[in-house]
């Protein structure tokens, strides 16, 4: 019984000292924001905006859900998308900071209304007009001239949500949604994708075709470090460094987690956070699904490990009192 | 001869050997803490040479300069003077090393307010490197600047520099 | 020549060789142990138990360390963690194992200060535990700049800058005769010097140390024995007859092995279910997720805090200008150093049994706990405020604690 009562003493104090310097102390550090549900109506942008932004926020936010109740044309559509696709295509190089993603899974991975808010204003939608206050223009800003009425947002974005929706990896949805930005090493992803298969000169030992490619990567990110203030960081292990919630929220809302960062909203959808958080997993935390399977047999272990050594005390102390 | 003379011959040669073995000992510690010192590559890093014209007032630049981050900082009108300032171009300029000095963490800035606030223990700088709150004991260190026209060479000591060091403005 | 007989069997020919009878004797058979103890005397056994963990998963994670600042942070977190067949189980079982050991320790410091286990001819046993652990905090110091991750290297820097104090051209940086923090670095700021030489203080030169004075730990408790939970002064020699002669019920003590050993592995089995438990499902609070980060000597990290073990000496030395925190700090790595000179009564009990000690001891500890939570919280406000009172409190403890001694009356 004593045992027992000074076993309880050791784990009150040491489950304060726990609760002290882990949930506590973080959530003294760390601001709680909350996820709106990935929907995208831009409550939080005009709730953060300053004053003279208010009134142009809310009103362009009105017009996007007008535009979203209209019944869009998937056929008429084609014809928009055919215009996208003159910078929206394979191996187009850097345009006005990033490379232009891939839209091959646009539907599928991105929201419906954030697309619609894209179409209509790039800088507004991804909320960084911050940015480009002065005489840098979004690189997608020439996009409101050629879908300029309503009607024909609402059809290029029914295109999309109907032939580009198709089933999507991980990987995939990280290269079309992130990959532009942030490269992951551990997925062995740069800006500019995989690196191809070299091979080095036998008698030099050098790999031209190698270092030609690496050199066009580090070109690469100067042009988009030019353009973002800083080299977004690399995200192979973001995983373990970050929480699963503050991920999810920053990609929802850059600006609710990091107010002022040049990271632009980039809309994804249920599924394409979900794919995009499950690769974000596999590059930093490898591990997880062997721990959950390894776990319960080594506690298993030692909760029978346990068992046999108390039996073995007892038959020793048996005959002491 | 006595056991007692035998005993203080052993005592003095004992004695002799352990000193001699002491001498050996220091010159091995010796050549130990050497081993320890910043090898000749690491000192001479070299000079960096900085272009302040491209700095925007009120907006701190943060550059390299012997792996530690240097600070410039383009002060507005509105913004105090100070005896620390460099005046290039006719623009003031404070420059310094932008790591506290309390315990190395580097400091943020705040246009808002003109100063710098280090996360690590609290402690603040106006914006010209002054402690407005403790514990750091020091302002932040200016590094040896020598003015070439618009540029500055960081680690090389100009008259500039020599002035404010004789004045005790540097740390 | 000794005079050598032929063996009849390995357990003669070893004796005659070794001693292993006597070995036996004195280690486990005949080493006395009393019998009033509780589970708190089992600490020990586990901590030797965690130091074995730790290295053997060290071992292992060595195999594949590159101690390299370029390449350090992507040995351990890729190669380790995603190539090498259980990287990760041996990298997680480290960084727990470093942070329980902690736990441990502080239990294990505890319990010898409330049953007042360091005097009456065990003060050798407290200053040779209080070396270990300063060994085992230089250590996990050490450790913890290896996976040169942000955490790694600002932790590295704050600590290091404390000797800016003893540099006459820090800002000059002529180096002519580099400055104590510079020399310690090897460089202006934490760089592949200093990463090196840290690599060899962490796998090395510490380990060595640890080694050597656990062995002195288990010398210095084997003439005096081990305190019991009463205090009582046990005639060891009395009882061990008593227990030789067949009268266990009767004698106040038990050999080391097998009857106290069973109950050390029954609570080490306890221990490890815990201890696995934290590997595979709650390991944060050892591994910060701040140094998955990769090191950059231009960017601090919003919040710089040390591991929880290094909180409560690190928020001593905060609230204070920077000479004076680093006095502090070397204050209260030392003071525990002092106990047994400082507690001037010569009553072996516990605390419950000593008056004003028992409060002393109790404070001690919350404040202890105190310091550890706002070494943690950002500086600011009423953190600081209660942080400092925290401060002000453990120096009056460590001043009162030999008035408050010397007015206990003896037993």
């Amino acid at each position: 019984m004593r045992e027992l009562k000074i076993f309880a003493v050791v784990a009150i104090f040491s489950g304060i000292l726990y609760y002290g310097v882990e949930p506590f102390a973080h959530g003294q550090m760390h601001k709680h924001v909350d996820s709106n549900g990935l929907v995208y109506d831009g409550k939080a942008d005009i709730a953060e905006a300053s004053k003279d932004k208010k009134e142009a926020k809310t009103k362009f936010w009105a017009e996007v859900a007008e535009i979203a109740k209209l019944k869009g044309d998937v056929a008429a559509g084609e014809g928009g998308y055919a215009m996208c696709m003159g910078c929206h295509m394979d191996g187009i190089p850097n345009m006005g900071g990033v490379v232009p993603p891939s839209l091959e899974h646009a539907g599928a991975i991105y929201d419906k209304n954030y697309l619609i808010a894209l179409v209509k204003d790039p800088a507004m939608a991804s909320n960084v007009d911050h940015k480009y206050a002065d005489t840098m223009m979004h690189p997608m800003g020439s996009v409101g001239s050629m879908f300029p009425t309503p009607q024909s947002i609402a059809d290029v974005v029914a295109y999309l949500q109907a032939k580009k929706a198709g089933d999507v990896t991980p990987k995939v949805a990280y290269e079309e949604a992130c990959m532009r930005c942030h490269a992951n090493r551990y997925g062995k992803l740069t800006h500019l994708g995989t690196a191809p298969v070299t091979k080095s000169n036998i008698m030099t030992g050098y790999d031209v075709e190698g270092m030609k490619f690496k050199q066009k990567v580090a070109e690469e990110q100067a042009l988009v470090a030019a353009y973002m203030g800083k080299l977004p960081p690399d995200l192979s292990i973001i995983y373990r460094a970050r929480s699963h919630h503050f991920l999810e929220t920053l990609i929802e809302n850059p600006q609710g987690q990091l107010a002022g960062t040049a990271m632009p909203r980039v809309g994804l959808n249920q599924n394409g956070m979900d794919k995009v958080m499950k690769y974000l997993q596999e590059t930093g935390d490898p591990s997880k699904p062997k721990r959950e399977a390894l776990g319960p047999w080594v506690i298993g272990f030692f909760v029978i490990f346990t068992i046999l050594a108390y039996l073995w005390k007892q038959a020793h102390w048996r005959d002491l009192h | 001869m006595s056991d007692k003379s035998s005993e203080r011959r052993q005592f003095i040669t004992g004695l002799g050997l352990a000193g001699f073995t002491g001498l050996g000992a220091i010159g091995a510690l010796y050549a130990a803490k050497r081993s320890w010192d910043p090898l000749p590559s690491v000192k001479s890093a070299g000079f960096t040479t900085i272009d302040v014209s491209p700095a925007k007032e009120n907006q701190l630049v943060v550059e390299k300069w012997r792996g530690k981050p240097i600070f410039i900082l383009k002060k507005s009108a509105e913004m105090k003077k100070d005896k620390r300032d460099l005046v290039i171009g006719g623009a003031n300029y404070h420059i310094s090393i932008g790591l506290c000095t309390h315990l190395g963490c580097i400091p943020s800035y705040r246009p808002d307010s003109h100063d710098f606030l280090c996360a690590c223990h609290g402690g603040e700088f106006d914006a010209s490197g002054n402690v407005t709150k403790s514990p750091p004991p020091s302002p932040l260190v200016i590094p040896p600047f020598k003015i070439d026209g618009t540029k500055l060479v960081l680690g090389e000591e100009g008259p500039e520099y020599k002035k404010l060091k004789d004045a005790g403005l540097t740390a | 020549m000794a005079h050598f007989k032929k063996a009849n069997s390995l357990n003669e020919w070893m004796d005659q060789r070794l001693g292993v009878n006597t070995l036996k004797k004195v280690m486990q058979s005949e080493y006395w142990i009393p019998k009033d103890i509780n589970f708190l005397w089992a600490m020990g056994m586990v901590l030797a138990a965690t130091f074995g963990i730790l290295v053997v998963s060290g071992i292992f994670l060595l195999m594949y360390y590159i101690p390299d600042t370029k390449l350090a942070f992507d040995s351990v977190n890729y190669i380790t963690m995603t190539e090498v067949g259980y990287g990760w189980l041996w990298r997680h079982v480290h960084g727990i194992g470093a942070s329980l050991v902690f736990l441990i320790i502080y239990i294990h410091m505890f319990t010898g200060i409330y049953y007042g286990s360091y005097k009456r001819g065990r003060e050798l046993i407290w200053l040779s535990g209080m070396l270990l652990f300063v060994l085992f905090s230089a250590e996990a110091f050490s450790g913890y700049m290896l996976p040169w991750g942000q955490m790694s290297y600002w932790a590295g820097m704050v600590i290091t800058n404390l000797f800016e104090g003893f540099s006459p051209d820090f800002a000059g940086g002529a180096l002519n005769s580099p400055a104590l923090v510079e020399w310690i670095r090897g460089d202006y700021v934490p760089d592949q010097a200093f990463l090196g030489r840290f690599f060899m203080l962490h796998v090395f030169l510490m380990p060595l140390m640890i080694i050597g004075v656990i062995v002195l730990h288990f010398g210095t408790l084997r003439l005096p024995h081990v305190n019991n939970q009463e205090g009582a002064d046990i005639d060891f020699d009395e009882a061990a007859a008593l227990w030789k002669a067949g009268n266990k019920k009767e004698s106040k003590v038990i050999p080391f092995s097998p009857v106290f050993l069973s109950k050390d592995v029954f609570v080490l089995g306890v221990y490890f279910i815990l201890f696995f438990y934290l590997v595979f499902y709650n390991f944060s609070f050892a591994m910060d997720p701040v140094n998955f980060d990769p090191a950059d000597g231009l960017k601090t990290p919003a919040h710089i805090y040390p591991e929880w073990y290094f909180l409560w000496s690190y928020e001593i030395l905060r609230p204070f200008s920077k000479d004076l925190g680093l006095l502090a700090f070397i204050f209260a790595q030392g003071i525990f150093f002092a106990l047994p000179f400082l507690d001037r009564s010569p009553n072996v009990a516990p605390a419950g049994r000593r008056g004003l000690f028992n409060i002393w001891f109790w404070i001690l500890l919350i404040d202890c706990i105190i310091l550890t939570f706002m070494g943690k919280l950002p500086p600011e406000g009423i953190w600081n405020v209660i942080g400092f009172w925290a401060a002000i409190t453990f120096f009056a403890l460590w001043i009162a604690l030999p008035i408050i001694t010397m007015l206990e009356k003896k037993k």
